[in-house]
């Protein structure tokens, strides 16, 4: 195969990998495990007496 | 064991403490040799102090000393944090500390002799390159480490941003660096002609696209949520934002070699897919800021919010201008001229400087058990010094910038120049001193930084905080 079919592929490939990522990120499934993982941030102070003065969170 | 119920708050303070004094030393030689070029006598006619030895000693304490300090304290307690777990190892942290604190000295010492392998960003000698790297491969040990042994499922997205930037600078770092030592202080690059200059510049535009963008957006994606009180406004967006930005800048790098030897291919690839990049930083500019949207009046009150807030402003105006400057015609007029040094600074100063600092005024009271810094006032002024600072100094480089590069192509009827060099840089001479003034107030607002630093951390010690267990 010629080098350049072998690269147009490679291209094609690499956007439909790109799209398939927006997919699996925008699909339902994936909403709870984001919205688990969004906040992180603020798991590892919930069960502990606040070290400074932390805020009251809004949502 | 008791040591492991608790975090590793001791290397956070080490880095934390040193990306203030190091920024201070790197900024100092900036305002320097920024003087140098307004009153040229400041050379002092010695060749250690001549601004071609001075000036890789500046970019390289600005961006390793000062962002990367900012990097490896930031990302040590973010993976703590948002893994819940003690660092991998206490040991290897440690000599990543001094390891990389004496790359810096070792830089220091080297630059001004003299000693450089004179590839931009890379300047360093083979014998300290090699420290780098074993450094850079026990930061990942470190840091992966502790992603694996975390004691929850998923991996925070500032983590993978963080480690994206871990990986691929070891990768850009022992690539570009390859070189023949010929002594101790002199080696040759391992590639030659056009081959060398596309390596260096693919390093160099990803030492700007992963060392100080994937980094601190790792930063941006931990710290704003946290002092805005909220998580981050859109976690998809984020995951798309990752994706795309690591896989879109390893390409961009041929937009510093327009109308050079480089095969053409090459630099419209290089151009096409610096436009292409404006999406991906746009939409994590657009992530961050709008985390902040129903927590906008704390922008009032809060400074480390503001200086948050302002970077990822400059963030997204570098990242217009970047792919504006990529297009060949407009880098026609804009390379080899100080538009592109004011480019740079709007993002070195405004993104990566302000995140940071925003970030250690974050980090400096917690990594000692108090609940704020020392002085708020001191803050405010560092704000208000910084900000100033900026657009005075990018304002001046994009004035002198643009007429630099309008002088230069501008002809006469019979076709020979208008102008000559040296009638350019005596144009110049205003707004070298405009950007002399901007680099001074910057580093004002850093000493103000320092002195609130050290009376935060006055006579206390190193806070222990200890991991929730989770079930």
């Amino acid at each position: 195969m010629d080098i350049s079919t072998i690269r147009s592929f490679f291209t094609v490939l690499i956007f439909a990998i790109f799209i398939g990522i927006w997919i699996w990120a925008w699909s339902g499934k994936r909403k709870k495990d984001f919205d688990e993982a969004a906040n992180l941030p603020f798991a590892d102070e919930e069960k502990m007496k606040p070290m400074t003065d932390r805020r009251e969170r809004t949502s | 064991m008791e040591l492991q119920s608790t975090y590793n708050l001791k290397i956070v303070k080490q880095f934390a403490i040193m990306t203030v004094i190091w920024g201070i030393v790197g900024m100092t030689v900036g305002v320097f040799i920024a003087a140098q070029l307004v009153w040229p006598e400041l050379n002092f006619d010695l060749p250690w102090t001549t601004y071609s030895r001075l000036r890789p000693l500046h970019t390289n304490a600005v961006i390793f000393a000062f962002g990367g300090s900012a990097l490896f304290a930031t990302s040590y307690y973010v993976v703590q944090r948002t893994c819940q777990v003690r660092l991998f190892s206490d040991g290897l942290a440690s000599f990543t500390f001094w390891g990389w604190n004496l790359v810096i000295v070792l830089a220091a010492i080297t630059l001004p002799m003299g000693i450089t392998s004179s590839k931009e960003y890379a300047e360093l000698e083979w014998p300290i390159d090699i420290l780098i790297a074993v450094v850079w491969v026990v930061y990942g040990i470190v840091f992966f480490g502790t992603i694996v042994k975390r004691k929850v499922k998923h991996i925070y997205v500032a983590n993978w941003f963080y480690g994206a930037f871990i990986i691929t600078v070891a990768i850009l770092h022992i690539v570009n660096s390859a070189a023949v030592p010929v002594t101790l202080t002199k080696s040759y690059s391992a590639y030659a002609g056009a081959m060398d200059a596309m390596i260096q510049w693919w390093y160099g535009h990803n030492a700007v696209g992963f060392f100080l963008t994937a980094g601190f957006l790792g930063m941006m994606y931990y710290f704003v949520p946290k002092q805005a009180g909220r998580p981050v406004y859109s976690y998809r967006l984020s995951v798309v934002h990752f994706w795309a930005l690591i896989s879109t800048y390893i390409w961009a790098g041929p937009h510093h070699l327009h109308y050079t030897a480089l095969p053409d291919w090459t630099q419209t690839v290089g151009m096409l897919f610096s436009l292409v990049l404006l999406a991906p930083s746009w939409g994590g500019m657009i992530n961050g800021i709008m985390t902040l949207s129903g927590a906008w009046d704390k922008l009032r009150t809060d400074p480390i919010l503001r200086f948050l807030l302002v970077s990822l402003s400059f963030y997204g105006m570098s990242t217009f201008e970047g792919p504006m400057m990529a297009i060949k015609t407009v880098n026609a007029l804009s390379h080899y001229t100080d538009w592109t040094v004011g480019h740079v600074h709007s993002g070195a100063l405004g993104w990566v400087g302000f995140v940071s600092i925003g970030a250690i005024y974050f980090l400096l009271p917690r990594v000692v058990g108090k609940a704020e810094m020392y002085s708020k006032k001191l803050m405010e002024f560092h704000f208000w010094t910084a900000t100033l600072g900026v657009v005075l100094y990018i304002t001046a480089m994009w004035i002198a910038g643009i007429m630099q590069g309008l002088m230069w192509r501008a002809v006469n009827d019979d076709g020979t120049l208008t102008y000559s060099f040296v009638e350019s840089l005596s144009a110049m001479y205003p707004y070298y001193f405009v950007r002399f003034l901007g680099g001074a107030l910057y580093l004002a607002g850093m000493v103000s930084m320092a002195y609130n630093m050290w009376k935060t951390i006055q006579g206390s010690k190193t806070a222990v905080e200890s991991i929730p267990q989770t079930a």
